[in-house]
């Protein structure tokens, strides 16, 4: 039963991985940044502020902000993880000896992609003892957290999907890595910036009598940052719906819009891994 | 077991693989002999199902490389000229891999591999991390991994390029107990000499095309077309060789590195041979031994390259 669903791919690549001092030195850049963004925060709460004492309210900040962080170190980090996924290997030389044997290409992109999100995950799970540290001071509900480790695992396999599309379709890794956060600059700056240039011609709009409500809308679902605040304070997705007028949760069409980027980029990795063969799989 | 009908590979205006026919039998051996960019590395890429041709195709074992490659890949074992491995992956773990890629069971796997390893003289490497091999290591360790899933045909692109002297001959050996399994074996190398006593049959291609296949005393009798002959004179070296220049059969004469030899091309058949030599003969010429000119299959493979080349 277990041989069925045995992917080689996925265990050749956790081995090696986990055999790499560059995957326990990234892990341990990771939980450093944390762990100062953590220690500097609750000193600057408590000593320089002169209170001596944590309130709730400031736990809340603290939860607010590290999750933000912590999004942006994993977007920083998973290009790094999936943009050489098959491209490595054709600079190794070892992709035409893999393409030849019976595996299918769905089995070789996903074997790939989930060594790369299981290592990811792995990252978020070791953060996690520090990260519930805001627990001890209140203010954040468990369900907030995990809805939140939710939308980061969404995140990283759309981000690790992009990386693995793009390592798949070009032919060097420092192409691929910087297509993929080429992306994740649109993903995360762009939209953000267009959020706000139609946000202002909205409220020009609306003086004027006109809206164009939906772009706002679009832009800040599908920006990560966005997401994240919406999910911290949902008074923040309150007033989006208020000013926009779409009644949708920003996490809904977020869902959508990740798993459709999830559904193409594997789809042309798959078709692309063998692009010359006239049945593929 | 293979065959090739009208394989034709294109790349914009170049033509890789022009109508390419060829028709291989179960368990020979065959050789493809070409010069770099002659097209042979593309002819085993497609039948890897690495590339798809432009038009034509090539059945291995019936099953056809453009429609049914899922199908073929289970047939070959397939060992390009250039491969890496991967770091910090161990000898038996590197094969337990490629085993398991081709969907062998993890039990079958375990009995396998150390066959696999005595096979290409690598038991004493089994627990070595692949990268710290030699190169004749990890050639044999690539060949041990194209046989993982016990594959009816191989496909060897050059498999002893950038080997020492020794590495060769343990490839050769361990080909050679390949072909006595009865594996086919298509091989491609730029030292086919060295192999030619183990091919049964040999392909030559050049700019894309087949220019000759057969075993390899009929390519050397269909396209040597002359001969060269050695004659050993005694005495009156310079009036033996006016003796030759008379025959309209004989051309390029020579005095051989100014000793008592002449060697000439001939054009004639046996008999015309013998024909001339009752003339030497009887003409008093004092020849002490004729002879013919061993070519070796690198001379015949430049002679008809260039040949083709000129044409």
């Amino acid at each position: 039963m277990m041989e069925r669903f045995y992917n080689p791919v996925l265990v050749k690549e956790l081995k090696l991985r986990f055999r790499s001092f560059k995957s326990f030195s990234g892990l341990m850049f990771y939980l450093s940044v944390i762990s100062i963004f953590i220690a500097g925060f609750l000193l600057l709460t408590t000593e320089f502020t002169g209170k001596g004492f944590f309130s709730p309210d400031m736990s809340f900040m603290m939860f607010a902000v590290l999750t933000i962080v912590q999004m942006a170190l994993v977007l920083f980090i998973t290009p790094s993880l999936t943009a050489g996924a098959i491209s490595s290997e054709r600079e190794k030389q070892t992709l035409n000896i893999l393409l030849t044997t019976t595996q299918s290409s769905t089995q070789i992109i996903i074997g790939k992609l989930f060594s790369s999100v299981a290592f990811l995950v792995l990252m978020l799970v070791a953060g996690l003892p520090l990260y519930s540290l805001v627990f001890l001071f209140g203010g954040v509900s468990p369900s907030q957290l995990v809805s939140i480790f939710l939308f980061y695992l969404v995140t990283v396999i759309a981000i690790g999907s992009i990386g693995v599309m793009f390592s798949t379709i070009t032919k060097k890794t420092i192409v691929s890595m910087i297509a993929t956060y080429g992306s994740i600059i649109f993903l995360g700056g762009i939209t953000a910036f267009f959020f706000f240039l139609t946000m202002a011609f909205h409220q020009m709009g609306s003086a004027t009598g006109a809206s164009s409500s939906f772009m706002t809308y679009f832009w800040a679902s599908i920006n990560p940052g966005a997401l994240m605040l919406t999910l911290i304070s949902p008074s923040i997705g309150d007033a989006l719906i208020e000013l926009t007028g779409i009644e949708l949760p920003v996490w809904v069409t977020y869902l959508i819009v990740y798993v459709l980027i999830i559904v193409f980029s594997l789809t042309v990795a798959i078709k692309k891994l063998r692009p010359n063969m006239k049945s593929n799989r | 077991m293979i065959e090739i009908r009208e394989l034709t590979k294109k790349y914009g205006s170049f033509t890789a693989l022009d109508q390419l026919n060829l028709s291989l039998e179960e368990g020979i051996v065959f050789g493809f002999v070409g010069s770099n960019g002659a097209g042979k590395s593309t002819t085993f890429s497609i039948l890897a199902t690495l590339l798809s041709p432009t038009s034509g195709d090539a059945l291995i074992n019936g099953k056809s490389v453009v429609t049914e490659p899922e199908e073929v890949r289970k047939q070959i074992g397939y060992m390009p000229d250039f491969f890496g491995v991967y770091d910090q992956l161990k000898v038996d773990e590197y094969l337990d891999f490629y085993g398991a890629s081709y969907g062998i069971r993890a039990a079958e796997r375990k009995v396998l591999i150390p066959q696999l390893l005595e096979l290409v003289n690598l038991t004493n490497k089994r627990y070595d991390y692949v990268d710290l091999l030699s190169r004749g290591m990890k050639q044999r360790l690539c060949l041990a991994r194209a046989l993982i899933h016990d594959p009816k045909v191989l496909i060897l692109d050059e498999p002893a390029s950038g080997l020492d002297p020794r590495a060769r001959v343990e490839m050769r050996d361990i080909l050679r107990d390949l072909k006595s399994m009865g594996k086919t074996i298509l091989i491609s190398s730029h030292i086919l000499p060295e192999l030619a006593e183990m091919c049964d049959e040999i392909g030559v291609i050049d700019n894309g095309k087949l220019i000759a296949h057969g075993n390899v005393a009929t390519i050397q009798a269909q396209l040597q077309g002359e001969k060269r002959i050695v004659v050993k004179v005694a005495e009156r070296l310079h009036e033996v060789r006016t003796f030759f220049e008379e025959d309209s059969m004989i051309s390029a004469i020579d005095i051989v590195d100014n000793r008592s030899e002449i060697a000439f091309n001939y054009r004639g058949t046996e008999a015309d041979q013998v024909a001339l030599l009752k003339k030497a003969m009887l003409a008093d010429m004092p020849i002490y031994a004729l002879s013919e000119e061993e070519k070796d299959l690198e001379d015949v493979f430049m002679s008809i390259t260039k040949g083709a080349d000129s044409q």
